[in-house]
């Protein structure tokens, strides 16, 4: 893949990543976000998240499969933009869910209790604080002071896209296609990486016992 | 005809006419194709004007002063499974049922079981306008002036066993024109059922229009149960069959999750739902959850003795 085509690809994603909010600030200007404006807001901004955070898993195995390297800088252009979505979806829930927006109708108490008694609220917030972290140490600073942890802890990328999947679909009342769709390929995605690093391990368990055979036999 | 009926609807009830005609020049002289969108506001007035008025409709004074919603409100946005578990769905694909003819069959414990055609079965009846309170169990609510008549002037007409403890309803299940019923979202058709003292109580009422005008097929045409103290998926729509029965009957949110929804259903600000807390609720309109449920939904005042030295937390 050229530098060139990776700038296309760029800016396809800037403008795939901006438009569901956009799309959501236009229609809240022209006051036509449905009956049900709050309702509007926490599904759009909430499957966007998941949507794009299910996007930056995907870049790893796409990367793989094709050998365009360059797509790894995609990673966290996505990442980033799922947290931003995932920020406001939270917002969203605390400002007009919780009446927040309003300091004497904001409650403390019901949103602990909303988020300790309902596992689908509950499954949410592990997805937004799993997210958060990601986010805070995404930039060049962090990779480098952070090493070789840096990884690991950015595998918590799986635990929210997880959590993000099952909190939507405990969030339906009757099970409906479109979660299980999007836990589907969360599925997918683990799985090919599962079986990646299996396969590396195994190479890697081949490498060394071939050693040991040389020795052996030199003995 | 419509224009003659229109001094009877409150003018804040539905988009003012200046506001949708001025809606449609705006749609002719923009560019069609960048805000297509907005030609669902333009097929919205049309869909009013079209759907016929309902004529000799009495106000009642079990009617809320509240505010009513508005018809695009009530219209566009609700739950009807029977054709999909969006709250969009219901107005995009209603379209397609035929509500003409349409039978009723009454039958069960009752001195005389009929299959009424709707006409004859809501000939004899006083239509009443019933403004109410309606209370979804998704914590959202709305204000709906109803077309109907009380459910206990049709129990009285066709006279039940002395053991008829229980009244069950079902909606009509055709999926070649409900898409919804060609899903397993629930079991199929929709079973709803109440107490008899609950389906003789005064407030209850089989509707067959909103606004002064037939029901529109998404909110339950030709004729449905409106029960403003319960949330609202008691209140059955596109009702075929009406059986009084000894036992209490199954329900078909009950059936699809028990520990959820219980056959009685009263809007209870104190018993919290395992998906939503009831305690407050957001007025169709308003930003913000921020107005306190009432207990009964606010007509605890009428209904309240029916649930005496009743354990509420264990039959929610």
């Amino acid at each position: 893949m050229s530098a060139g085509a990776m700038r296309a690809v760029k800016v396809l994603v800037w403008a795939a990543c901006i438009w569901p909010g956009a799309n959501l600030f236009y229609n809240a200007f022209w006051g036509d976000l449905g009956v049900n404006p709050v309702e509007t807001l926490e599904h759009t901004s909430g499957e966007t998240a998941l949507v794009i955070l299910l996007c930056s898993l995907a870049i790893t195995p796409v990367r793989r499969l094709t050998g365009w390297n360059r797509l790894q800088s995609l990673r966290r252009l996505l990442g980033l933009w799922a947290f931003f979505y995932a920020l406001a979806h939270l917002s969203f829930y605390i400002l007009f869910d919780q009446a927040c927006l309003y300091w004497a109708d904001c409650q403390l108490k019901a949103v602990v209790d909303d988020v300790m008694k309902r596992k689908f609220i509950l499954s949410g917030m592990v997805a937004f604080f799993a997210m958060l972290p990601l986010a805070l140490t995404s930039t060049k600073g962090w990779i480098r002071r952070l090493g070789k942890r840096w990884q690991t802890l950015h595998r918590l990328a799986y635990v929210a896209g997880a959590a993000g999947a099952i909190h939507f679909i405990w969030k339906t009342k009757v099970p409906e296609t479109k979660p299980y769709l999007y836990g589907g390929i969360l599925l997918v995605l683990l799985a090919v990486r599962v079986a990646y690093s299996w396969r590396k391990r195994r190479a890697e368990r081949g490498r060394v016992s071939t050693v040991k055979n040389s020795r052996n036999i030199a003995s | 005809m419509l224009i003659k009926r229109a001094s009877d609807i409150r003018s804040s009830e539905i988009t003012p006419e200046s506001v949708y005609r001025s809606r449609r020049e705006f749609l002719q002289t923009a560019a069609a194709g960048a805000i297509g969108a907005y030609a669902g506001a333009s097929l919205l007035a049309d869909d009013l004007w079209a759907q016929a008025a309902i004529v000799g409709v009495k106000k009642s004074p079990l009617s809320t002063t509240e505010e009513a919603h508005t018809w695009e409100q009530v219209t566009q946005y609700n739950n009807f499974y029977e054709f999909g578990t969006q709250k969009s769905d219901p107005a995009r694909y209603a379209g397609q049922l035929k509500v003409k003819p349409w039978t009723v069959k009454v039958d069960g414990m009752v001195a005389k079981p009929v299959d009424y055609a709707l006409e004859d079965l809501i000939k004899p009846h006083q239509l009443e306008e019933r403004v109410y309170r309606f209370r979804c169990v998704e914590a959202w609510s709305a204000v709906i002036p109803w077309v109907g008549f009380p459910l206990a002037d049709l129990i009285k007409r066709v006279q039940p066993q002395g053991k008829a403890a229980y009244v069950a309803f079902t909606t009509l299940q055709r999926p070649v024109e409900m898409p919804g019923q060609r899903t397993g979202s629930l079991d199929w058709p929709y079973v709803e059922g109440l107490r008899m003292d609950e389906a003789m109580h005064p407030l209850t009422i089989l509707a067959t229009g909103i606004f002064g005008k037939e029901l529109p097929n998404q909110n339950g045409a030709p004729i449905r149960l409106v029960v403003p103290w319960k949330y609202g998926f008691k209140s059955i729509k596109s009702i075929v069959r009406i059986s009084f029965v000894e036992k209490m009957p199954p329900t078909s949110w009950n059936i699809a999750n028990a520990a959820e929804y219980g056959f009685y259903s009263n809007v209870n600000p104190m018993v919290g739902h395992p998906r939503w807390s009831q305690a407050r609720e957001t007025r169709l309109g308003s930003f913000v959850k921020n107005k306190p449920t009432l207990m009964f939904n606010g007509y605890a005042d009428q209904v309240a003795k029916l649930y005496d030295g009743m354990d509420l937390k264990k039959f929610y």
